[in-house]
Order: structure tokens, then sequence, then C-alpha cells
């Protein structure tokens, strides 16, 4: 064993154990509810609360609705431009990288300022009113991780070739976007999905500031007042990042097995 | 030259339209909100043009909080980048065996993602007041932390909280550049006879410090936007920008809109500049991963 590979593994286990120790310590914690024994009792009391069932409905809702929207408006804007307006793929690029830079709780204020009940669109009106504005604001929040993944997929099949062949056979618009792109856009879509439920369901400011009975909202409210069910949220919300970081990852690797077939 | 041509024909119509829709959302609820906030730290609540807004910012309070602010994302930026090194390095050429390499790139994938609320709490659970290794620290070698000066909600304690992000994004994005080191440079090298360090210092750093400094820009912007884990960690206790902002929307705390508009158009210049100079860097650096 050389110098190299002991220095390789050092850091490895240095990193490891910085890793970890938080893991293992909220996992502890979250069992110290019952004195003087380990129990689940925390997790116990956290699914049975009716709270965390309705702000975590809501949150799934708002992030499917999020997917859908994002999907409407994502592949055939990426689709559009790749066919037709190819000169503007640089700026699309440039905007889709702008939520990167403007922090959320910036933009958020901006929807605040704008949409308030004496405005144009007085979106924060009305409860239905916020939630379709809080919608706006996830797809904000995912655009650049959506647009990638779908401008990704689109790369590895010739969008005009498609369409040129959907519209020789004789196939409106709709047929070539819906049953000719967007079976075979579909993998980038998902990976993109995912990544937008994963920002929807643990988003904290924008839900907050817009007063929606979110899930971020709810963990913070739970932290401020509860001792041991914070951790045992921490847990369970560490456990559904892996999931969804799996199905990315098997999403991803559909795609590429998709590439190289082709 | 016989048929006069419209100004614009049909076909760049249509064109113009099928983009519209995104054009709309992207106006709608990117960039009108944000020029709208920019715009408003520029004028009085009166509606007349000031810059006394901008120069507020440069109060003690607000100042302190941009400081602080500035400080924790630098020393985050800073430790996750030296430290996100050394580990993708560890895992890309360090002679470790695959299996390690794909664990830590997996859970770094998973860890990038664990930020917001949840981190907070798993941080409070370890390093806090009742936290196991504060117990484990005071039980088990005597020594008591707190008693130290430490505290989770202070400079040290957000730093340490946010390098669990930083590390695994810097990790992420590095490995890609160590792994573009073609093993050809490393052998040229040292059949002319150079030594491992006049390698590194003239053939691996050159090509990727723009990777390396473009991405400490980035982790730098990433932390300085990160309002849940200072919220859920801190409450309200530690005065950092994100903080500052989110109380003025919530209740107008500083008494004057605009003056929370210029805190808004702060984060924006701060983030944007880091990032701007990133997307640069980046594209740099890609040269040297063709």
């Amino acid at each position: 064993m050389n110098a190299k590979r002991i220095w390789s593994w050092f850091v490895v286990a240095i990193s490891a154990f910085y890793f970890i120790m938080p893991l293992v310590a909220t996992f502890e914690f979250s069992m110290r509810m019952r004195r003087g024994e380990y129990s689940f009792d925390a997790y116990r009391s956290v699914l049975s609360d009716q709270q965390f069932a309705s702000t975590f409905g809501y949150s799934v809702g708002m992030a499917l609705i999020t997917i859908v929207m994002n999907s409407l408006l994502i592949v055939p804007t990426a689709y559009w431009v790749r066919l037709r307006m190819p000169q503007l793929r640089p700026v699309i690029e440039f905007v889709t990288l702008l939520p990167l830079v403007i922090p959320s709780i910036v933009v958020v204020f901006g929807y605040l300022r704008l949409y308030n009940s004496s405005s144009f669109l007085p979106f924060t009106n009305s409860d239905t009113g916020t939630n379709i504005l809080l919608v706006f604001g996830f797809m904000e929040m995912s655009l650049p991780y959506m647009y990638r993944s779908v401008d990704t997929a689109m790369r590895t099949i010739d969008v005009n070739v498609l369409t040129e062949a959907a519209e020789s056979l004789g196939a409106k618009w709709h047929t070539i976007l819906f049953r000719c792109i967007f079976p075979n856009v579909l993998t980038g879509v998902l990976s993109g999905a995912f990544i937008s439920f994963a920002i929807a369901v643990g988003e904290f400011t924008m839900p907050s500031l817009l007063n929606r009975p979110a899930f971020g909202p709810y963990l913070a409210l739970i932290g401020a007042n509860k001792a041991y069910e914070p951790p045992a949220l921490a847990i369970i919300a560490f456990a559904m990042t892996w999931i969804s970081i799996i199905l990315i990852n098997i999403t991803t690797r559909l795609q590429k097995g998709a590439a190289g077939a082709r | 030259m016989a048929v006069a041509q419209p100004l614009i024909d049909r076909r760049t119509i249509t064109n113009w339209i099928g983009v519209a829709p995104f054009a709309l959302f992207a106006i709608l609820f990117l960039i009108a909100p944000t020029v709208y906030l920019i715009r408003g730290a520029f004028l009085t609540p009166e509606g007349d043009l000031t810059l006394s807004n901008i120069a507020s910012l440069f109060e003690s309070n607000i100042l302190a909080a941009f400081s602080i602010s500035v400080k924790v994302s630098a020393a985050s930026a800073i430790g996750g980048a030296v430290i996100g090194f050394a580990l993708a390095a560890a895992i890309s050429i360090g002679g470790l065996p695959q299996w390690v390499r794909n664990a830590v790139l997996t859970f770094c994938g998973v860890a990038s993602n664990f930020a917001g609320v949840p981190l907070a709490f798993a941080f409070l659970a370890t390093l806090g007041r009742l936290g196991l290794v504060t117990i484990v620290l005071r039980d088990v070698f005597g020594v008591n932390l707190y008693a130290t000066g430490f505290n989770l909600l202070s400079f040290i304690g957000l730093t340490i909280t946010y390098m669990y992000f930083q590390i695994p994004l810097m990790v992420l994005i590095v490995t890609p550049a160590i792994d573009g080191l073609k093993r050809e440079w490393s052998e040229a090298a040292s059949i002319l006879g150079a030594t491992t360090w006049q390698y590194w210092r003239l053939v691996v750093i050159p090509i990727l410090w723009p990777s390396v400094f473009g991405t400490l820009l980035l982790l730098f912007a990433n932390a300085f936007g990160a309002v849940a884990t200072a919220v859920a960690l801190t409450g309200s206790s530690l005065n950092i920008v994100p903080i500052v902002l989110f109380a003025q929307i919530r209740g107008d705390v500083l008494h004057n809109a605009n003056l929370g508009y210029a805190i808004a158009f702060g984060m924006v210049v701060i983030t944007g500049i880091s990032n701007f100079i990133y997307i640069w860097l980046r594209m740099r650096a890609e040269r040297w991963q063709k």
C-alpha cells in the first residue's frame, strides 16, 4: 500500500465519519422519546398527526400539478426551439439558468408585491389563486433542472426527421407532439419530474411566505415546538430523498440505454 | 424581386407564437418580479428616484447581516471545496476500489439534495445541546463542548451544517473534471523527469483551477440563498441576510418596504456575480473535458 492510497482511505474515512455521524445521531435522538429506553414512539406520533397527513398530501398534490404543468410548458418549448428557432437557444438557456442566480426568497417577495390584491393579476386574493401562484413558483424553481433534462433527452432524437416523417403521414400538430415527441423524451421528463417533485415537497420559503399549509412550513413549525418528532421527520425526509435519487438514477440509466441502442 | 414580401411572413409569426407561452411564463414569474424589486430598490415610497435605500444597506445592522452571510457562505464554500476536492481526488485517482467510488458518488447525490429544514433537525440532534456528539463528548471524553464557547446557532455551527450539502455538490461537479485528467499527461510528465509536485503545479492545477474555482463560486451562491436551513436552525437568533429579508417580508420589521427591496437587490447582485463568473469559468474548463 503506497502513500497515495493511505491518504485516499484517510480522506474517505474522515468524510464518511462526518456524513454518517449526523444520521446516526438523528436516528438515536428520534428514538429517545420514551424515558430510559429506545422506542419508535416519535415516528408513531409523527405518522398519526393529522397535520402531517394533510400538509404532506397538500404538498404532494401541488408537486404533481407542478410536474404536469412543467411537462406541458417545457416539452413543447424545447421541441419548438429545436425545430424552428435554433437561434433562440442561447437566450432560452440563459433564462433557464436565472432561477439559480435569483434566490427563491427574492422571487417570492416579488410575487407578493406584484400580485397582491390591488394589482392587475390579484393571485393572492383567494386560496385558489395563491395555490396557482405557488405552482408557478415551483415551476420557476425547477426550471433549470426540468429544461436541462428534457433538452438532453431531445438531443438524442432528431426532431426534424421525426416531425417530417409524422407530417408526411398526415399527423396533426397534437399527434406529433403527444404521440411522437413526448414518448421519445419521456425519460428526460421523468428525471426532471423527480427533481421538481423533491423541490416542491420540501420547499419551505415559498409556501411559508405565501401562507399555504404545505409540508415545509409544517416541518419548521414542528421543529419550533417539539423535541423528538423533528429528528424522526428528518429520518423520514432522508429516506424519501434516497428513494427519489434511486428513481432518478434508474431513469437516467434507461435514458442512456435508449441513447446507446439508437 | 417581382413580388413584394410582407415585412413579417406567416411562418415567422407562428415561430414566435410557439415560444410565446414560455416567454409569458418567464416574464410573469421570473423576470417581472425581480425587475420590480430592483426598480423598487431605487425608489422612495412615494415613487421618486433615490439612492438612499442602497445607502441604508451600509447601515450597521444590515451591513452586519450581509457580512456574516458572506462569511458563512464563504467559509462553507471554501471548506466544502477543499474537502470535496480531496474526496473527489481520492475516489477518482486515489487507487481505491470501484465500490468505494460508487458508494461515495451515490451518497453525494442524496446528501446534496438533503437540505432545508430536515438538515437543521439532523444537526440539532447531533451537535445541539442534547445532541449525540455533544453528550458523547461530555460523558465519555469529558469535554463540555458548549463550555468551550461552541454554539450550533452561530457562525461556526452554520458553517459545519452547510458543509453537509456543500461537500457532496463539490464532489459531484469536480469528479468528472478530475476523471478528465488524461493518463498520458502524468506519464509524459514523469518521462520528462517531473516530480509529483511539479506535475501537480504545472499540469493539474492549471487545468483544474477553472472547475475548482468556478464550483467554489457556485457553492458560495448556493449557501448565500439558503433560507430554510438557517431559519429552522436558528429561529431568528442569527442575523443573516436571508433571515432579515424573511422577517421583513413576514412583517415589515424594517418599517420601509423599499429597504426590503434594496436587500433583495443586494442578494441578487452577490449571487449574480458569483454565478456569472461560475458559468464563464465552466465554459473555460469544458475545453479540457472534450
